[in-house]
């Protein structure tokens, strides 16, 4: 209030620098200008002309002319494109619901009292902490065709008689990277579904107690529900991250054994980078954008009907 | 300390009663249903750093005989695989690049998040709201799909192969990030403290330096370690913007450049991996809340 009327005093005759900070607009436009700058030069002009390279064939050091849909057309026709969207949401759905699985286990456990409880939150996010690429190194060396020591043990054991191909054989070299994957992401899962489990009020179970519900009952009558809007958010996150994961089928198989593992953003990075097709690594990424929205789309649709049905506003 | 022996003694008579129902559970349900489950979780998650770890110091005649030596343990340690990865290769100017660009990508992600989120939160100019949606979307356009596009924009900047290439590429997701992680702290500072300061002649940016920041503190931790943290693991765009080996960051180096031919050197290639991993935990060592309350905070808005 006293900044507007030392304005309306002073009027035009006040130094430029003065109004701009007197003016909301003005200044808002300055402060955002950094930000703005950034994201709008490397993230939306970016976007924009990914899809125009879509429609190019663009090489690398050589420009591109308008082809229309001569790179769609072409991936339409690709057994290996769709094998890679195929093995992109077999990648997703099945890593997801494991790590969906294994992550709500692991934050109901870390809900209960115990010892050292920080040190054990501690110790489980580290996964998520060091580079994947670098722990990805760290299982190639596990998934090793000779000297696995997951082989070696199961040999111990006598449950094995040979070396398992880890990486070599299509259905082992699916499940070991999407175990790798698993392996990573519990880590997030757990710790911010834990977050919101420690927002439920111990209250809720009390009652439900009294009234006679059952463990089973008070975690799908009590937990479930008061969860799932953070589940909602936590998903989609890693569903967005599951589907267009690139570095850990980077180090373990690039894409191989015939394709078995190439997602669509391993298969855009050999196409458009390693094969100098600009255009038509840039036209797999921009498939990749329906699958992206329709994910965003699901999980803000559901997160609305869960707030409309919890009778709070939307 | 007291507190955690105090729960530790009480979770050993079979679960305490301070504010829950643990009573109702007693020790051998207990260890069935919550202690078994949680070793083999952490033992999961853990044994990939041990293997890394041991491997690196493991001599190379040990590291493939399993006939003679267990390989869950290490007869002689050695050093030899560091020792080869510090002086003979350039594993150190890869560290060194690391450091540089994300330092640099997070101090200039900070530097543009919070005027960017202070506006948003509280100058509430017009459309202030759907800038501050938008920023949030632009959290979910992954790197995967702009990889491309911007090499092409990289090269015709003339910054390919060079370090401002990823200084200036991962404020896009930096920013997008720290922005919506500030914009929930600035919104728990109270709004009287700000009116004071405008009352008593205080400017925008006044306000923002001297207020608003001092009471952020934390906040400006989470965001800086975090975006530190996010920088030191990017990889796509490092591989695609980067082709000279002393121009490398640590996670790119290591791929490319140590695996050579055939024959893997397991021993420096972990030992790689050791050190390339060791800043983060040690900066994540120090900060655990702050990452769980970003990581946390980031979903929860």
């Amino acid at each position: 209030m006293a900044e507007l009327t030392a304005s309306q005093r002073h009027g035009a005759s006040q130094p430029l620098l003065v109004r701009i900070q007197q003016s909301r607009g003005a200044l808002g436009f300055l402060f955002m200008l950094p930000a703005a700058v950034l994201l709008l030069l490397f993230l939306a002009y970016p976007l924009g002309l990914g899809v125009w390279l879509g429609f190019t064939d663009e090489k690398i050091g050589r420009p591109g002319v308008f082809i229309g849909i001569e790179n769609y057309a072409y991936l339409w026709s690709d057994s290996v494109f769709w094998l890679s969207v195929f093995n992109t949401l077999l990648y997703t759905v099945t890593a997801s619901v494991l790590k969906f699985g294994l992550g709500l286990w692991l934050a109901l456990i870390l809900n209960e009292r115990l010892p050292f409880k920080a040190f054990f939150r501690a110790i489980v996010l580290l996964p998520w902490v060091v580079p994947t690429v670098l722990s990805a190194i760290a299982f190639w060396w596990i998934y090793d065709a000779q000297f696995s020591i997951l082989s070696w043990v199961l040999i111990k054991f006598g449950w094995i008689d040979s070396p398992i191909n880890f990486l070599g054989d299509p259905t082992n070299a699916r499940a070991s990277v999407i175990a790798a994957n698993v392996w990573r992401g519990i880590p997030f899962v757990a710790i911010t579904l834990l977050a919101g489990l420690q927002t439920i009020p111990p209250s809720l179970y009390e009652a439900a107690t009294l009234d006679g519900a059952t463990a089973w009952q008070r975690f799908r009558f009590v937990t479930l529900p008061m969860l799932t809007p953070i589940i909602a958010i936590v998903m989609t996150f890693s569903v967005l991250f599951t589907f267009t994961d690139f570095q850990l089928i980077y180090v373990l198989t690039r894409g191989g054994p015939v394709n078995a593992t190439h997602l669509m953003a391993t298969l855009s990075f050999q196409r458009g980078i390693s094969g100098g097709n600009l255009g038509e690594g840039a036209a797999i990424a921009v498939a990749m954008i329906p699958f992206l929205l329709a994910a965003i789309l699901f999980s803000y649709f559901g997160l609305q009907r869960r707030r409309w049905q919890q009778g709070g506003a939307d | 300390m007291a507190q955690l022996a105090h729960t530790s003694a009480r979770a050993d008579q079979g679960g305490g009663d301070e504010g829950g129902m643990g009573y109702l559970s007693n020790l051998p349900r207990r260890v069935v249903t919550i202690y078994l489950p949680l070793a083999i979780f952490c033992f999961v998650l853990l044994f990939p750093f041990y293997w890394m770890a041991i491997t690196a110091v493991k001599p190379n005649d040990e590291l493939t005989d399993y006939k003679n030596f267990s390989p869950f343990w290490v007869v002689q340690p050695t050093l030899d695989h560091i020792k080869y990865l510090l002086f003979e290769t350039s594993y150190p100017g890869w560290l060194l690049n690391t450091i540089v660009i994300s330092v640099a990508a997070t101090v200039l992600s900070l530097l543009a998040s919070i005027v960017a989120a202070y506006a948003i939160e509280r100058l509430r100019f017009q459309g202030a709201r759907g800038i501050g949606l938008t920023i949030f979307l632009a959290y979910l356009v992954p790197p995967s799909i702009l990889f491309i596009p911007l090499a092409v924009m990289v090269f015709k900047l003339g910054l390919y192969d060079t370090r401002f290439a990823l200084i200036l590429t991962y404020p896009t997701f930096l920013i997008p990030f720290c922005t919506w992680l500030l914009m929930g702290y600035f919104r728990s500072i109270p709004y009287e403290l700000e009116e004071c300061a405008l009352i008593d002649g205080a400017s925008r940016w006044q306000i923002l330096v001297k207020i608003i920041l001092p009471l952020s503190v934390p906040g400006l931790i989470s965001a800086g370690i975090f975006a530190f943290t996010l920088s030191w693991n990017e990889f796509i765009y490092a591989l695609t913007f980067i082709q000279s080996s002393e121009n490398k960051t640590v996670p790119v180096g290591v791929l490319t450049e140590l695996v050579r031919s055939d024959v893997y050197e397991w021993g420096s290639l972990m030992a790689g991996a050791l050190i390339g991993s060791l800043p983060v935990v040690i900066l994540y060592s120090f900060f655990v809340e702050h990452y769980v309350s970003s990581m946390t905070g980031a979903v929860k808005e």
